[in-house]
């Protein structure tokens, strides 16, 4: 009994000591106020020494946080715990976050750089007006490949990952939209469609690819391809970018027949503390040297018109990455199509995962 | 009557936890499932349950639930044995727990390294000859790696089953003039079957609803029950169905433990 009585004091006084610890350290970070700034952001996602510059030229210290996941950044808002001034998640999550009331509008008249930004990625569905968000950097969905892999073959078309000679060999994203929406585009329909007749058509066309599909995976992809553990993958522009980093033999190819784009964007959430600092900051990013240094850094495509001019030029020549003006046409954003058609888009998922040939 | 009230006061807090964290868990699933995508009161989602979709992620689940269960048994119940025949038991019985603590996503990153297309049991089959092959996101690796997380939970049940045997009931049966054989089949088996019936169902119940190693191992190519309650959670946000699918989870554990667990066996 008295060995009993004995430990559970000591665990009693080493938790007491753990969470007065927990309390010390939240305490030194996460500080927000008229002169501090909290900026969360996706992982090597910015210029830190564009932050420097930030600072001196505001004297606001900013403090810098990073999350790995959009459903990370949210729950975190949703706690308040943090009072973070600026978030910058993806745009299926901003029309999230503005279902539950999370953002703050934005105050244009504090945002005189917002005219850089390129027509094309303003106004868009997710945000009409760009009221609550403005666009850091934006991309499309492609296929990532490996010519030394695959020697006699290119990727130009959707269909072409059809191709009986590439059994086994592909990786696919674990995302319904992403996977169903390469369906329909490559039927030539719209990936915000909602015929379920041309959704059946899709999941149709998917269940000929299941011999050619090695795995559905998440971001392990980045690690396979940079490991040539597979030729070709389903991929973000942005991933896609990163790995061929790691990786030189690779390169991404947006198929004609059209594709998503997709956008981060900077945005204000309800937790802010320091909103006139906030616009500062946007405004400060929208810059055109500002964003073209960071554009030069984190190397993903910009929105900002004005910085393109000051990249280098094989770098916006990409096209790639800056696909043209012709195939832009052709990429559509995802639409909140609704919860029932997200359900359903998630079920064809789920038939297409569990397809065996 | 004094007694009794004191014994029950002891009792209320265990009440209260069981309450909480047992029923009313329960009652909030069977309370969600019966309401459809857009929060209104319907019985769609358990006809949808009995759609191919879903029949089939079930039937699936199970099948590779119980290969799981029966190698990790074939695997266990002889460890177990020779483990309580040796001079170190509790070193050697910590050395199988130990991977146990390893976090179970790091186990998984590393079998994705071990498994790959130039991992190291690739270069091991290449280099007695076979030759490489496809390992990763297959079958076989899904069901290695899942025998290899759960085996642990297996040996110790079977293990105390097998340790807390008295020695002098196994003389006996050779005294008697039973055959080695006999005795393991007539002696040590029905008096280890208690341990052997734990073991599988701490293994076959999470095994049922393993999600995380079904993508990263297997690539997504095997499909269980907990993929689907997953999605539905957190992408969908169809909370009805996922709740309707663990329902279900529940009510199929329920019969199999009634069918398995409570027969005694020669009381």
């Amino acid at each position: 009994m008295k060995k009993v009585m004995t430990g559970f004091i000591a665990i009693v006084l080493v938790s007491i000591l753990i969470l007065v610890t927990i309390n010390r350290l939240n305490l030194s970070q996460g500080y927000s106020g008229a002169d501090t700034l909290t900026v969360f952001n996706w992982g090597e996602y910015i210029d830190m020494d564009l932050v420097s510059q930030f600072e001196d030229e505001t004297g606001i210290t900013v403090i810098y946080e990073t999350f790995d996941s959009n459903e990370a950044m949210l729950t975190k808002i949703q706690q308040g715990g943090t009072t973070y001034d600026i978030a910058v998640p993806s745009e299926y999550m901003i029309e999230k976050m503005l279902e539950e009331d999370l953002l703050i509008p934005l105050e244009h008249e504090k945002l005189p750089n917002l005219d850089n930004i390129d027509g094309r990625f303003m106004d868009l569905p997710f945000d009409i007006g760009n009221q609550y968000s403005v666009p850091y950097f934006w991309g499309t969905v492609g296929i990532l490949f490996n010519p030394e892999l695959l020697p006699d073959k290119t990727f130009t078309s959707w269909d072409d990952l059809w191709d009986p000679d590439l059994e086994n060999g592909i990786l696919l994203i674990d995302g319904a939209r992403e996977v169903i929406g390469m369906g329909l585009n490559s039927l030539g329909y719209s990936l915000n469609d909602t015929d379920r007749e041309h959704l059946g058509e899709a999941l149709e066309k998917l269940n000929q690819l299941t011999p050619n599909v090695k795995a559905i995976v998440g971001d392990e992809n980045k690690l396979l391809m940079a490991n040539n553990e597979a030729a070709v993958s389903l991929a973000w522009s942005g991933d896609a970018r990163d790995i061929m980093w790691e990786n030189e033999a690779l390169t991404y190819v947006v198929p004609e027949e059209g594709s998503n784009l997709w956008f981060d964007n900077m945005v204000i959430p309800k937790t802010a503390d320091n909103i006139e600092g906030a616009h500062a900051f946007i405004n400060f990013m929208l810059d055109a040297e500002i964003a073209a240094l960071n554009t030069e850094y984190v190397s993903y495509s910009t929105p900002n018109q004005a910085a393109l001019p000051l990249l280098p030029a094989e770098m916006v020549e990409d096209e790639r990455f800056y696909p043209s003006a012709e195939l832009t046409e052709r990429l559509e954003v995802y639409e909140n199509l609704g919860r029932e058609m997200l359900g359903l888009y998630n079920e064809l998922f789920l038939q297409f995962k569990m397809h065996r040939n | 009557m004094n007694k009794k009230v004191i014994r029950n006061l002891y009792m209320a807090p265990y009440a209260v936890w069981i309450l909480i964290f047992v029923v009313a868990p329960i009652l909030l699933l069977l309370y969600y499932s019966f309401f459809d995508i857009h929060g209104e009161f319907s019985l769609i989602n358990y006809q949808r349950f009995f759609t191919p979709v879903y029949l089939k992620l079930t039937l699936s689940s199970f099948w590779y639930a119980a290969l799981i269960t029966l190698i990790s048994l074939l695997i266990s119940y002889p460890t177990a044995y020779f483990l309580s025949k040796t001079k170190h038991k509790q070193l050697w019985l910590l050395l199988i727990i130990v991977p146990s603590w390893v976090n179970l996503l790091l186990k998984a990153y590393a079998f994705i390294g071990i498994f790959g297309a130039y991992g190291a049991a690739n270069n091991f089959l290449e280099w007695i000859g076979i030759g490489s092959r496809q390992l990763l996101f297959t079958d076989f690796s899904f069901v290695f790696v899942a025998v290899y997380i759960f085996v642990p939970f297996m040996i110790l049940p079977i293990f105390n089953a097998i340790n807390g045997l008295n020695p002098a009931l196994i003389d006996a049966s050779n005294d008697l003039g039973a055959s080695k054989s006999t005795t393991f089949r007539r002696v040590i088996l029905p008096l280890t079957f208690e341990g052997v019936k734990t073991g599988c169902q701490v293994v076959f119940i999470p095994a049922l609803s393993l999600f995380m190693i079904t993508r990263l191992i297997a690539g997504n190519r095997v499909i269980t029950l907990g993929t689907a309650i997953e999605q539905h959670f957190l992408v969908t946000q169809d909370w009805g169905m996922g709740s309707t699918i663990a329902i279900f989870l529940i009510l199929i554990m329920f019969v199999i433990i009634r069918l398995t667990g409570f027969r005694k066996r020669g009381a």
